[in-house]
C-alpha cells in the first residue's frame, strides 16, 4: 500500500511541466467555462452579445470578490459563513450613516473598517479562543445580519450620490467590462502573489494540510488565520459597498445567502473542503461558470428551480469525481500489483 | 495523485457543463415552453405582440401562482403568449438578471410584484429603454420605473372593509380588540389608526379595547389571543390585519369555550382560513383576488403594449369580465374594494 502511494507519487513528478500545468483540476473548469460559453453563444438566444457579459459580471462581482480571500481561509481548512452578514452589515452601515449627512467616502471606509472589524472578531474566536471556525461563523452569521436588520428595521435607504452609483454599476467606455472589475482584476493579482508566491502562500497551505506539522515547521498558525479572517471581513464589507450601490438600496437583508453561492464557487474551483490544495485561477473559474451557466439556462427560459437543481448537480460532480476517479485508479493499481505479483 | 485523473475529474464537469446546455437548448427549442424569446426577439416593441411575462416575488408561492394563473387567463383571451419566470427565493435583488434578461429578448411587457421598491428600478428603465412595457402589480417600485402599478387595494379600503365585516359580526356593539403584526408594521399601523377612525365615527357602539401585537408568528399571535380573552371576559370580537394573526386566532378560538361566542375577522387567505370558515369559527374575512389583481395587470399590459395609453392620469381601458379602468394619480390602477371570503364562495380559491 505505502509502496502503490510512493511509486505514484513519483510518476506524477516525473510528469514533464507542460502536463503538470495543463492536466490539472483548474484547467478542466476553465475548459468547462469555455465550452459552456461557446456552446451558449451557438444555441442560445441572445446570449452572444456584450451585454450578457456585461450583466453577468455585474452579477457575479460581489461573488468574485469575496471568493479571493475566501478561496486562502478555505485551502487553511477553516470557513467563513459570515460572509453576506458581513455584507449586509456594511451595506446597513454605509447606508445609515450616509442618510446621517456623513460623506459618502467617509462612510464607505468606516463600512469597510467594521468589516475589518466584524472580520477579526471572527478570527479571534478561531484562533485565540480556539473554537472551530464552522460554529463560530454560523453564530456571527446570526450576528452580523441581526445588526444590520436591527440598524435599519425593515426600511432601505436609497438615493445615493449618482456619481457613486455610475461608478459601481458603470463600465469601460467602449467595452462591457465594469469598471468593479478592474477593481477585482487588481485584488485578484494580488491575492494570487499572496497564495501562490510567497512564503505566507506556503504556510497557508501547510496548515491546510496539518496545523501541527506547519508549526512545528514555524509557520505562526494562528497569525495566518487571524489575517485571512480580517482579509475576508474587509473584502466582504467592500463587496457590501458595491451591492449596496450597484442595487441602489441599503437594506438590512441585502445579499442573504451569498455565502453559499461562495462556497460553492470556491469548491466548484477545485479547492478542497478540508484544506491543503486548490488554485486562484480555478475558483475565478468557477465562479464564472456558474454565472454564465444561470445566465444562459435563463435566457433559454430554464426556470430558477431547474437552474440550481443543474448548478447543484454540477457541484456534486465536480466535489465527487476526483474521489470517483481516485477510487477507480486505485482498484485498478490494485489488479495491476496483484497481477504482477502472481507473474514470477 | 495528481495530473491524470484530476483532468478526468476536470473533464467529466466539462461534460456535465456542456450536456446540461445541450438538454436544455434541445428542450427550449421544443416549443412546449413557453418562448417569448428568439422569435420574439427585437419585434417586441411593435405592437400587436402580446409576448408578456410574469415574474413574481419568487416561484413556488401559493399567491403567486393564484396572480400569475389570472393573467394566463386574459392573455389567452386576446391571443398573447404568456410566461412565468423568476427567482427561487424572494430576495431583494434576485429579480434583476431577471429583468435584464427579458429585456434582452425583448419581451413586448413584464408584470413584475417587486421584491425592492429600489433595487430593481435602474433594470426595469433599461428594459423600458429598449421597448419593453412594465407594469407592476401587489408590490410596487419608484414611480419612475414603470409605467403603471396595479394597486390591490387601498388603506382606507382595506381598514372599511375590516370595520365593516366585525360590526355586521357582533351587531355593531360590544368590545372588540385587534391583534396586529409587530408594532413597527407600517401598513398594519396605517390601517389600525383608519379603522380606530372609522370606529369612532360610524360605530359609537362598538369599543376597541386593546391592539396587541403577535409579531407575525404563529406561536406569539396564538398567545396573545388566548391573553386577550383571559383580560377581557365580555370580548366579543377580534379583527386581525394580518394573514398569521388571524390564522392563529381562529386556530385558538376554534378549540376554546369561546367558539361562537367571539368573532374573528380580518385579512387572510382562504387556504389558512378553510378550516375556521367550515367549523363556524369564522364567518368572512377579507384580502383581495389575487387572481383579478394578475389578470387586470395582463390587460393593462396589452393595452400599453397597444399604445392605448400610456399610463397617464385619466387614462382608461378595457380588462376582459373586469371592465373598464382608469388610472390614477401617479400611474395607478386600482383593483377595486377587497374581496369578502365566506362559506359560499372559499371553495372557488386555493391560495
Amino acid at each position: 500500500m505505502t509502496d502503490a502511494t510512493t511509486v505514484r507519487t513519483y510518476r506524477d513528478y516525473g510528469q514533464p511541466l507542460w502536463r503538470r500545468i495543463l492536466l490539472t483540476r483548474e484547467t478542466g473548469i476553465i475548459a468547462a467555462l469555455a465550452a459552456v460559453f461557446a456552446v451558449s453563444a451557438a444555441s442560445v438566444p441572445n446570449f452572444a452579445s456584450e451585454l450578457t457579459l456585461q450583466y453577468l459580471l455585474l452579477d457575479t462581482a460581489a461573488i468574485l470578490l469575496i471568493a479571493l480571500p475566501m478561496t486562502m481561509v478555505i485551502v487553511t481548512g477553516e470557513i467563513d459563513l459570515s460572509v453576506a452578514s458581513v455584507v449586509g452589515l456594511s451595506s446597513v452601515l454605509v447606508g445609515v450613516l450616509y442618510q446621517g449627512g456623513v460623506p459618502m467616502a467617509l462612510a464607505a471606509l468606516i463600512a469597510v473598517a467594521a468589516g475589518a472589524v466584524a472580520g477579526a472578531f471572527n478570527g479571534f474566536l478561531v484562533t485565540v479562543v480556539g473554537l472551530p471556525s464552522l460554529a463560530v461563523t454560523i453564530g456571527t452569521l446570526a450576528l452580523y445580519r441581526g445588526l444590520a436588520v436591527g440598524l435599519l428595521g425593515t426600511t432601505a435607504v436609497t438615493d445615493f450620490p449618482d456619481g457613486w452609483r455610475d461608478a459601481a454599476t458603470g463600465t469601460i467606455p467602449g467595452t462591457p467590462i465594469p469598471w468593479v472589475i478592474v477593481v477585482f482584476g487588481v485584488l485578484a493579482v494580488a491575492f494570487g502573489l499572496l497564495l501562490h508566491f510567497t512564503p505566507f502562500g506556503r504556510g497557508v497551505f501547510a496548515i491546510g494540510l496539518s496545523d501541527s506539522a506547519a508549526a512545528f515547521s514555524g509557520i505562526r498558525v494562528g497569525r495566518t488565520k487571524l489575517i485571512l479572517f480580517v482579509l475576508t471581513g474587509t473584502v466582504s464589507a467592500f463587496a457590501g459597498i458595491y451591492f449596496t450601490l450597484r442595487y441602489g438600496s441599503a437594506r438590512g437583508d441585502n445579499a442573504t445567502g451569498l455565502e453559499l453561492a461562495v462556497i460553492a464557487a470556491v469548491l466548484l474551483g477545485g479547492v478542497s473542503i478540508f484544506g491543503g490544495r486548490g488554485a486562484l485561477h480555478g475558483v475565478i473559474a468557477g465562479v464564472l461558470l456558474i454565472g454564465t451557466l444561470s445566465s444562459a439556462l435563463r435566457l433559454a427560459n430554464v426556470t430558477s428551480d431547474v437552474i440550481n437543481i443543474i448548478t447543484g448537480t454540477l457541484l456534486i460532480a465536480s466535489v465527487v469525481s476526483p474521489s470517483v476517479t481516485a477510487w477507480v485508479r486505485n482498484r485498478w493499481a490494485r489488479r495491476g500489483r496483484s497481477a504482477a505479483v502472481s507473474q514470477p | 495523485m495528481k495530473s491524470p485523473l484530476m483532468k478526468r475529474g476536470g473533464m467529466a464537469v466539462a461534460a456535465l457543463a456542456g450536456m446540461a446546455l445541450a438538454l436544455t437548448a434541445c428542450s427550449s427549442s421544443d416549443g412546449e415552453s413557453s418562448d417569448p424569446s428568439g422569435s420574439a426577439g427585437a419585434a417586441g416593441a411593435e405592437s400587436g405582440d402580446y409576448s408578456i411575462t410574469f415574474l413574481p416575488k419568487n416561484l413556488g408561492n401559493a399567491y403567486f401562482d393564484t396572480s400569475d394563473a389570472g393573467g394566463e387567463e386574459a392573455i389567452e383571451e386576446f391571443g398573447g403568449t404568456y410566461a412565468e419566470v423568476g427567482p427561487a427565493e424572494a430576495a431583494p435583488d434576485a429579480q434583476v438578471s431577471y429583468i435584464n434578461t427579458l429585456a434582452q429578448q425583448g419581451v413586448g411587457a413584464v408584470a413584475v410584484s417587486a421584491n425592492d421598491p429600489e433595487a430593481i428600478c435602474d433594470a426595469l428603465n433599461e428594459a423600458r429603454d429598449a421597448g419593453t412595457k412594465v407594469v407592476t402589480f401587489d408590490s410596487d417600485t419608484n414611480p419612475e420605473c414603470r409605467d403603471l402599478f396595479i394597486n390591490q387595494a387601498t388603506a382606507d379600503g382595506i381598514a372599511k372593509v375590516q370595520v365593516d365585516m366585525i360590526a355586521e359580526q357582533i351587531g355593531d356593539a360590544g368590545q372588540i380588540a385587534i391583534l396586529s403584526a409587530s408594532a413597527n408594521a407600517t401598513n398594519q399601523n396605517a390601517w389600525i389608526e383608519t379603522m380606530e377612525q372609522l370606529l369612532a365615527d360610524e360605530h359609537p357602539d362598538i369599543e376597541l379595547v386593546d391592539v396587541v401585537y403577535g409579531d407575525d408568528d404563529d406561536q406569539t399571535s396564538f398567545d396573545k389571543t388566548a391573553a386577550l380573552l383571559q383580560t377581557y371576559p365580555d370580548l366579543k370580537g377580534i379583527v386581525s390585519p394580518t394573514t398569521v394573526g388571524i390564522a392563529a386566532a381562529a386556530r385558538y378560538i376554534s378549540t376554546s369555550d369561546a367558539k361562537g361566542q367571539v368573532a374573528v375577522t380580518g385579512l387572510g387567505t382562504p387556504n389558512q382560513m378553510r378550516e375556521y370558515v367550515e367549523d363556524g369559527t369564522v364567518t368572512a374575512f377579507a384580502l383581495w383576488n389575487p387572481a383579478d389583481l394578475g389578470y387586470l395587470a395582463a390587460y393593462a399590459a396589452k393595452a400599453l403594449i397597444d399604445g392605448d395609453i400610456t399610463g397617464a392620469e385619466g387614462d382608461s381601458f378595457e380588462a376582459g369580465k373586469l371592465g373598464e379602468y382608469t388610472v390614477d394619480a401617479d400611474g395607478t390602477v386600482l383593483l377595486g374594494d377587497p374581496y369578502v371570503f365566506d362559506a359560499d364562495n372559499i371553495g372557488d380559491f386555493d391560495f
